[in-house]
């Protein structure tokens, strides 16, 4: 297991290549850059700072010089993303450290509590199939996908936050992480998540329930309770183990709505607006994130699945 | 046994059979859930199509004596107006339309990538299939929402229709991904079948087993990924439409209502409170339709 670790983590490398030349030529192929704004510049300026940025050079020139760097840039090897094209007195490493650990603390903490709640209603719906409580779950779960958080968020704000004034409604405590100011956004973030991971639950517990393996659980006279928690909970985890891994490294890169609708500084917010003012350097440096934590949750996925898959523990 | 009995042995009448599509419309139509959806997906369709001409507003008719006015008898303005004194249900019939519309083109442009993309990697396998595969880790690996702004911003249309058809193209051309791999595990799995085999060793051509025996097994799948599919498509207009990537005005879509409509949330709550209905209303059946469809085309349940 360790050695195909080993193996997943090297295949990373030439992964995580391919991924930066392809978002690198794409976001290239977009008209506009960094520097044409509305408020015109002379064209010799715009020429000088395009040159300064390397803008000017061809496309696998830049390619080159964002991967191994040259005189005073460190390149992506050595660590350094570059700097911004925006923010002219940051690095985009810089800002990254500032949004990071704000978007990894709401998308991981939304993670875990989609994960107890929705595999806790799962369960409960798939042990109920087909009664009054299956429905009921069933019909919060769908619910639960049908309105964008950008609804949401704006609801839970007017009702906790205006109407019963029990919850702030945005932005940080003194830039603390506070319980309080996490509450809503937490929650916001994790509805479409319950509502996935309590469907795939529902669907694989019954599965799991009418496998052999319950079939003998049940045989051996143990508890019902037993049965379903030790026995066929383990079987029905995987395939949340394998959404799971993919959708945390999409909600810990951040999310445009609910930072945007609860004022929170995050990357998820610095991405789109960089995107869409051609700041490449930290577009590129969020993508990077990005995928890194793909391979990186996909791999964990991976050995989360062997471990808990019966069938794979004495191969 | 001897050849004389079976010789002798009464011969079953012809049995009807019963197509697989057969089989599936019935279990479907005994799914309450799926009957009633299927309903309510018509109706909204009928709506968004005949609506715009049967209404008695128009979406873009400016009323200016009546602006952002709550729903009342007076001059048809069952839902009120916005901010800009314009019919409510007038532009939520287009805007209901429109993200059907976005929903609907962008699956089909995924779907039609998808399938080939994954038939084609399945089928053939060995470098080839190794080589598509790895470009679609690639491309899942590079967030949904550069991809979408990149794409949005290469080509930008004045005409909004135009630029309408841009969405669906961008929206679908994410969108394949998922579709690529459910469709190309489906073929390998499906090759190595039992009944592949059966049907190989009863003398069945390379092409009768794929349309009789594979195709029938893909399309299920195939089938269910499109009816989720669709409201995926519309949450994620409606988040482009947030970011201010949507429907230009005066077109609408459900997105671009809900992002005005929050914004209104507290003066004018009908502005948000209709769209968020019918979406939710939208959303719920097309995925009640799709759970209704994997049951009633899974091959376990027959």
């Amino acid at each position: 297991m360790l050695a195909q670790a080993v193996r997943r983590l090297a295949l990373a490398i030439p992964t995580l290549l391919a991924i930066v030349a392809a978002a690198f030529v794409l976001m290239h192929l977009a008209p506009g850059g960094p520097f044409t704004k509305e408020r015109q510049v002379p064209p010799e300026i715009e020429r000088r700072l395009e040159a300064e940025y390397g803008l000017d050079l061809p496309i696998g020139q830049q390619l080159l010089r964002y991967l191994v760097g040259d005189e005073g840039r460190g390149g992506l090897i050595r660590g350094d993303l570059g700097p911004s094209m925006t923010y002219k007195d940051k690095n985009v490493g810089e800002i990254i450290a500032e949004g990071a650990p704000t978007s990894a603390i709401l998308g991981f903490s939304a993670m875990a509590l989609a994960l107890v709640i929705g595999t806790f209603l799962g369960v409960i719906a798939a042990l109920r199939q087909n009664k009054g409580q299956d429905y009921l779950v069933m019909a919060f779960a769908i619910a639960g996908v049908c309105l964008p958080p950008l609804v949401v968020g704006p609801i839970m704000q007017l009702f906790f936050g205006v109407e019963w004034q029990l919850l702030p409604t945005a932005g940080l405590h003194r830039d603390e992480y506070g319980l309080r100011y996490l509450i809503l956004p937490v929650f916001t973030l994790s509805l479409p998540i319950i509502a996935v991971v309590s469907r795939l639950m529902r669907a694989s517990m019954i599965e799991a329930l009418r496998s052999n393996a319950i079939r003998t659980a049940r045989a051996k006279g143990l508890p019902e309770r037993q049965v379903i928690w030790r026995h066929a909970l383990p079987i029905a985890m995987l395939p949340i183990v394998s959404y799971a891994g993919p959708a945390l490294a999409a909600v810990m890169s951040g999310s445009f709505v609910i930072e945007t609708v609860f004022a929170l500084p995050g990357i998820g917010k610095q991405f789109v607006l960089a995107a869409q003012q051609r700041d490449y350097t930290l577009v590129m440096g969020v993508v990077l994130i990005y995928s890194f934590l793909i391979i990186l949750l996909n791999l964990a996925a991976d050995l989360t699945y062997r471990a808990l898959d019966p069938r794979s523990r004495t191969a | 046994m001897s050849d004389i009995l079976i010789d002798d042995a009464p011969q079953p009448q012809a049995v009807k059979g019963r197509s697989l599509w057969e089989d599936a419309r019935r279990r479907l139509m005994r799914n309450p859930a799926a009957v009633t959806s299927l309903y309510v997906v018509a109706i909204l369709v009928l709506i968004a199509v005949f609506g715009p001409v049967l209404w008695v507003h128009k979406y873009d008719t400016i009323f200016r004596d009546s602006v952002a006015i709550a729903p009342t008898w007076k001059n048809m303005h069952l839902l009120g107006t916005d901010t800009e004194g314009r019919d409510m249900v007038a532009r939520l019939i287009l805007g209901l339309g429109i993200s059907m519309l976005v929903g609907l083109a962008a699956t089909v442009v995924a779907l039609t990538i998808g399938v080939l993309w994954g038939a084609i990697a399945g089928f053939i396998g060995g470098w080839l299939d190794d080589a598509m595969m790895r470009f679609v880790d690639v491309l899942y690996a590079i967030p949904f929402v550069f991809f979408v702004i990149v794409l949005m911003t290469v080509v930008q249309f004045d005409d909004p229709v135009l630029n309408l058809v841009l969405i669906f193209c961008a929206i679908g051309a994410v969108e394949w991904l998922t579709m690529a791999r459910i469709v190309r595990g489906q073929t390998l799995s499906l090759r190595q079948k039992e009944f592949v085999e059966a049907a190989r060793a009863a003398g069945a051509k390379p092409l009768q087993i794929v349309l009789r025996h594979i195709v029938p097994n893909v399309v299920g799948p195939v089938v269910v990924f499109a009816t989720l599919n669709i409201p995926v498509i519309i949450l994620a207009e409606s988040f482009l439409s947030f970011i201010g990537l949507g429907v230009q005005e005066p077109l609408t879509s459900l997105g671009s209502l809900l992002s005005y409509g929050k914004d209104q949330m507290t003066t004018a709550p009908w502005m948000l409170i209709a769209p968020a209905v019918t979406m939710l209303i939208t959303l719920l059946a097309l995925n009640f339709l799709g759970d209704g469809l994997r049951d009633a085309l899974d091959p376990k349940e027959r």
